[in-house]
């Protein structure tokens, strides 16, 4: 009990590091100010100095567009000065898209009545953000237990009681994230330049099978009282679909190692706090007088159904 | 002969995978939003299965038992790799929806607990109406989730209009999967307690 405490700690510890690595600000610096998305239909540039509000006032004076589409322009709906002036919200009819690049350009700025000159600004997402919004993904808008209906042999398996289901969450979630990381450098490194990638399948549950047993095998050496812990989950882990279809997910849509990495963690987290809520449950469904058919299996699906009606309601959840 | 309808018939209701072994139900809650859907992942684990059952019947006594689990993966993933480029030309439309659980087979519980349990020790026949009968069972068990659920949601049926309103739009929703293998879980336990008087003691074993 009191290694799963610690171990619980260690992960909450973990999750507030990288939270706070991925919401630092992460601007882009250009000439002479910068910019960032402030909801998905408006974007914030501020300026060095105060410029004049008849100017800022006319939408004709920003040009917007893609990064990686030049021509096609996005209008400008309106603009909408700040009290200290150094600072235009510029809003748009239509959403951005807020994982691309957008160059916004100030024509002619005039300051006091004097025209400074056109500047370049570049508005993107930081990289933290990115990833931010990949993790949260994985753990509660897209949670693959109770939204995508992975992994539910184990889930089913393992929540009858809270100290196995936190054990088997911190395994998996290891696992997990090394996995995830693995099989990327694999297929980036070994199976792409080879043009082998219908091997895929193949090679992911190759790498996840050898990699276990060889967990198993050093831990059993290393660390016997937390072999005697953990060790009973990791067999169990290489029949998870989570453990594959995370490495597939990440090649099929060509996510980099640190995507890939933050996939892994998030899906492993998600599955962690599923089998977590669901032992609650089930701990005290056995003191409930349920009916007799619905004894076991029958009830677990039915209160995985009210989970999954619950986790809905993360679909609308965004941050950046 | 009898003894290999037997076998088809054990794998439908008896033993069937999903309601009563209560195995491989990631994909029974998540591509069963209509029955075609059903019908596709359910043909590819019949010949993912027949084809492996009958590959550990032959070699089995080429495959040493301390390495039979990893041996049994790989003819798995062998026959599934052979199904994923089989299907995108059969129905390239089905097939997008359900591509990523037909690579998932793979991990399905159902199929290596066969090897394990019944290929392994047996000749090649019973071991080909086995596997038969297993994905048979879950094929039925996948057609019967999806058609509560595709009526129940769109009112429809393989994609013809039969009601002409969404009767309950919850049914196809993540939330949907889950209470209707529920209620047939808890259905085959009444009609077993019918029949035996007796409670199955949790609803199949995991």
């Amino acid at each position: 009990m009191k290694i799963t405490n610690y171990s619980a700690l260690a992960l909450l510890v973990a999750l507030v590091v990288f939270c706070s690595f991925a919401l630092s600000p992460s601007m882009v610096e250009a000439s002479s100010g910068s910019g960032s998305f402030k909801k998905d239909t408006e974007i914030q540039i501020s300026f060095a100095t105060p410029v004049d509000e008849a100017w800022a006032k006319n939408t004709a004076n920003f040009v917007v567009f893609q990064q990686t589409d030049p021509d096609i322009k996005v209008p400008v709906e309106s603009v909408i000065l700040d009290p200290r002036k150094t600072s235009v919200i510029l809003k748009f009819a239509e959403p951005l898209n807020l994982s691309g690049e957008y160059a916004v350009q100030a024509k002619d700025v005039t300051s006091d009545g004097k025209v400074l000159g056109s500047v370049e600004f570049l508005v993107k997402k930081g990289k933290g953000q990115i990833l931010f919004t990949i993790f949260l993904g994985a753990m509660l808008i897209n949670n693959f237990v109770f939204t995508k209906y992975l992994g539910l042999c184990i889930f089913f398996g393992v929540s009858q009681k809270k100290e196995t289901a936190i054990g088997m969450g911190i395994t998996f979630t290891i696992v997990m994230v090394l996995s995830a990381v693995m099989c990327w450098a694999l297929f980036t490194f070994v199976l792409t330049p080879l043009h082998l990638d219908f091997l895929k399948i193949i090679v992911f549950i190759g790498t996840v099978a050898i990699f276990v047993q060889a967990v198993d095998t050093i831990l059993r050496k290393v660390n016997p009282y937390l072999f005697k812990k953990l060790g009973v989950f990791l067999v169990l882990i290489v029949t998870n679909c989570i453990i594959l279809a995370v490495p597939l997910i990440n090649a099929d849509s060509g996510n980099g190692p640190f995507e890939s990495l933050t996939l892994g963690l998030g899906a492993g987290l998600g599955f962690a706090l599923a089998l977590f809520l669901m032992s609650c449950v089930r701990e005290k469904l056995e003191l409930c007088r349920v009916p007799a058919v619905f004894r076991g299996l029958p009830v677990a699906f039915v209160v995985t159904g009210l989970f999954a009606i619950a986790f809905l309601g993360f679909s609308g959840l965004s941050i950046f | 002969m009898s003894r290999n309808l037997q076998l088809v018939w054990n794998g439908l209701i008896p033993e069937n995978p999903i309601f009563r072994l209560a195995l491989s139900m990631c994909p029974a809650v998540a591509v069963t939003t209509s029955v075609e859907n059903g019908l596709m992942l359910g043909l590819a684990v019949v010949f993912v299965q027949v084809f492996s059952s009958v590959t550990v019947s032959i070699f089995k006594s080429f495959i040493h038992p301390r390495i039979r689990i990893p041996a049994y993966v790989i003819v798995i993933a062998l026959w599934v790799t052979v199904i994923d480029m089989i299907l995108p030309v059969i129905s390239p439309d089905v097939y997008k929806k359900v591509e990523l659980f037909v690579k998932l087979i793979v991990v399905f519980a159902i199929i290596i607990s066969r090897l394990e349990l019944f290929a392994s020790k047996e000749p090649l026949v019973p071991s080909f109406f086995d596997g038969l009968g297993m994905g048979i069972g879950f094929l039925f068990g996948l057609c019967l989730i999806g058609a509560i659920r595709e009526f129940s949601g769109t009112g429809q049926i393989f994609g013809y209009d039969i009601l002409g309103f969404n009767p309950l739009l919850i049914m196809v929703l993540p939330a949907g999967g889950f209470f209707v293998i529920g209620f047939i879980m808890a259905i085959f336990n009444w009609i077993e307690y019918k029949i035996t008087g007796k409670i199955p003691t949790s609803g199949g074993a995991h």
